[in-house]
């Protein structure tokens, strides 16, 4: 069976954002290149915000599991 | 040399009732294997059970009590529960394990399959979850892919691939030990949290690095083993061992289970070749696997047999290089295109960890975490050890597609998929043609209300007009596929005349 690379919204811009990040990480971007992808992982946040579990600390306390294999 | 051979993944689930943290999890993970098996098969279709025993005389198989299928889940006894175990249409296994729900993948030939169906298995507990929570007078159960509880408890992820025996075991030693201790850079899902119980704030590659304590041996519970000893092959023991693979994660990302799988693979070809580098054995192995899964800015130096000291990136392009070269000398241009597309996101996937990990956010596990993660370290100002991050991490793995991070990730293109959505529902109830599973999931399928039990290597029928059980081995895993049986099964209109053909014709 051949693999099949489904196209994906956004994919096309995701090489220039590889590029972005690599020149930030290098020291050589721009702030406002890193202010950028910020608000970028931002809306993935706000997203994600409302999607959460209230109350972390009881949840993740209440997750308790038995050992498997 | 070629990404294809018998493979496959059987992952526990964990399993959670939010606010109820005392509910038996042997009962809920029943509910969630019956609630399914209930709704997809139908009561009759339910009661085919899993042959414990290939190896028992007819009547043995008699001990399958057949009434019990017929029990509501919430009416179900302890003595019940051990036997919450289906198998489906589409040829997997659907049971429970050490108190988790586990789902093994029928067997496939290629790492696109068994991640396709590794994926079905993921949609196959979101439903069976859903369809638990919504019994009256049940509760909401919540199913997760990942592989502990971040404190001290761990249950696995393990893939099996079938391979010659005339491999010697000290070679696969020599071959996969340095091969799993460096994959992990690939392969990891990522974990808030260091040591077996998390108690060390931090974030690490995998979520199954920590457990692992020794070298090699048969447990899979306790005192991990890097390589594991089990050898059921389910096959010809005189032609076939099964590699049984416990240190893996349980994988979100296609591109990551995908890569899991082919470049495992991969390796075992070269092996099976004869391609061992003892030299790449590191010297200490168990402190190894934990010093690249601590490490997430992939710095840490593995020391190896042969005096070098690489990192686990490096290591990888030692055995993708062998492995191209392998591939390239034997088949030149006529390899097989999922072998070379392997071949080529294995060194897409390695150039980018060594320039800018972070920029695979969209296809690895650890990375899309520890992007989330670092976001919400920066936005919010957290450190590690807090809750709110330990929840990202946990409810990543969520398979609620309504909850879980990573499916919510997929949904808006931020975690690449390689399957569509139709192939991943049809591989819900539809086996893979190529093995035998297509035999068992075909057989579920049409004649499951006769079918008594079946395992990975047979399907026993019990047809009403026979005293005995008729048991059909499925030794070989090549055999039983669509081309080899598919004619007889369309012209055969009951079971009986199924086995009457089958044993007749020898």
């Amino acid at each position: 069976m051949a693999t099949q690379e489904r196209p994906q919204q956004g994919s096309s811009s995701r090489e220039g954002k590889a590029e972005e990040e690599s020149t930030s990480a290098t020291g050589s971007g721009t702030a406002e290149q890193k202010e950028e992808l910020d608000t970028d992982v931002d809306a993935i946040l706000d997203e994600i915000d409302d999607l959460l579990e209230e109350n972390a600390e009881e949840f993740v306390r209440g997750f308790v599991q038995k050992g498997g294999q | 040399m070629s990404v294809r051979r018998i493979m496959g993944i059987e992952t526990e689930y964990g399993i959670s009732v939010p606010g109820k943290p005392h509910v038996n999890a042997m009962l809920a993970s029943s509910q969630i294997v019956n609630a399914y098996a209930a709704e997809e098969l139908g009561e009759r279709r339910s009661r085919a059970r899993w042959d414990y025993d290939e190896e028992s005389p007819l009547r043995d198989a008699r001990g399958f009590d057949q009434s019990r299928a017929d029990a509501d889940p919430t009416q179900l006894t302890d003595e019940d529960l051990g036997l919450a175990n289906v198998i489906l249409t589409n040829g997997a296994r659907l049971y429970v394990d050490h108190a988790h729900p586990e789902y093994s993948t029928p067997e496939v030939t290629s790492p696109f399959d068994a991640m396709l169906w590794d994926k079905a298995g993921e949609r196959i507990m979101a439903r069976a979850a859903a369809l638990a929570s919504s019994i009256p007078g049940g509760f909401p159960l919540q199913v997760y892919k990942n592989n502990t509880d971040n404190k001290g408890a761990s249950y696995g992820t393990h893939e099996n691939y079938l391979l010659s025996r005339t491999t010697k075991f000290t070679d696969i030693v020599l071959a996969l030990t340095p091969f799993f201790v460096s994959r992990q850079v690939i392969t990891g899902s990522g974990r808030v949290g260091i040591s077996q119980d998390g108690s060390r704030p931090g974030f690490q590659l995998t979520q199954r690095a920590d457990f692992f304590e020794v070298e090699v041996g048969l447990e899979t519970t306790i005192k991990r083993p890097i390589i594991n000893t089990r050898d059921e092959p389910h096959a010809d023991p005189e032609l076939y061992r099964r590699l049984h693979v416990i240190v893996g994660d349980a994988n979100l990302s296609e591109t990551a289970t995908y890569l899991k799988m082919g470049t495992t693979a991969l390796v075992l070809s070269a092996l099976e070749a004869g391609i061992v580098e003892p030299g790449l054995m590191p010297l200490h192995p168990v402190a190894a696997l934990h010093g690249v899964s601590h490490d997430p800015e992939l710095g840490y130096r593995i020391e190896l047999r042969d005096g070098r000291r690489l990192t686990a990136v490096q290591l990888q392009w030692e055995f993708l290089e062998r492995a191209a070269k392998h591939v390239n000398d034997e088949q030149g241009m006529n390899a097989d295109d999922q072998t070379r597309d392997v071949l080529q996101r294995w060194s897409d996937v390695l150039t980018a960890l060594e320039s800018d990990p972070m920029s695979l956010a969209d296809q690895l596990d650890w990375v899309a975490k520890k992007s989330l993660l670092d976001g919400y370290r920066r936005r919010d100002d957290l450190q590690w050890g807090s809750a709110r991050l330990e929840l990202v991490d946990l409810q990543y793995s969520d398979v609620n597609p309504d909850k879980g991070l990573a499916i919510r990730l997929a949904e808006r293109g931020r975690l690449r998929r390689l399957t569509t959505d139709d192939q991943v529902r049809a591989a819900m109830t539809t086996p893979p043609e190529d093995t035998r599973a297509w035999f068992r999931g075909e057989c579920i399928r049409r004649f499951g209300d006769e079918i008594a039990a079946a395992s990975w290597d047979s399907v026993i029928f019990d047809l009403p007009e026979r005293s005995a059980l008729q048991r059909v081995p499925t030794l070989d895993p090549f055999r039983g596929t669509k081309q080899h049986v598919g004619d007889l099964l369309d012209q055969t209109a009951t079971a009986a005349e199924l086995v009457h053909t089958l044993t007749a014709g020898g």
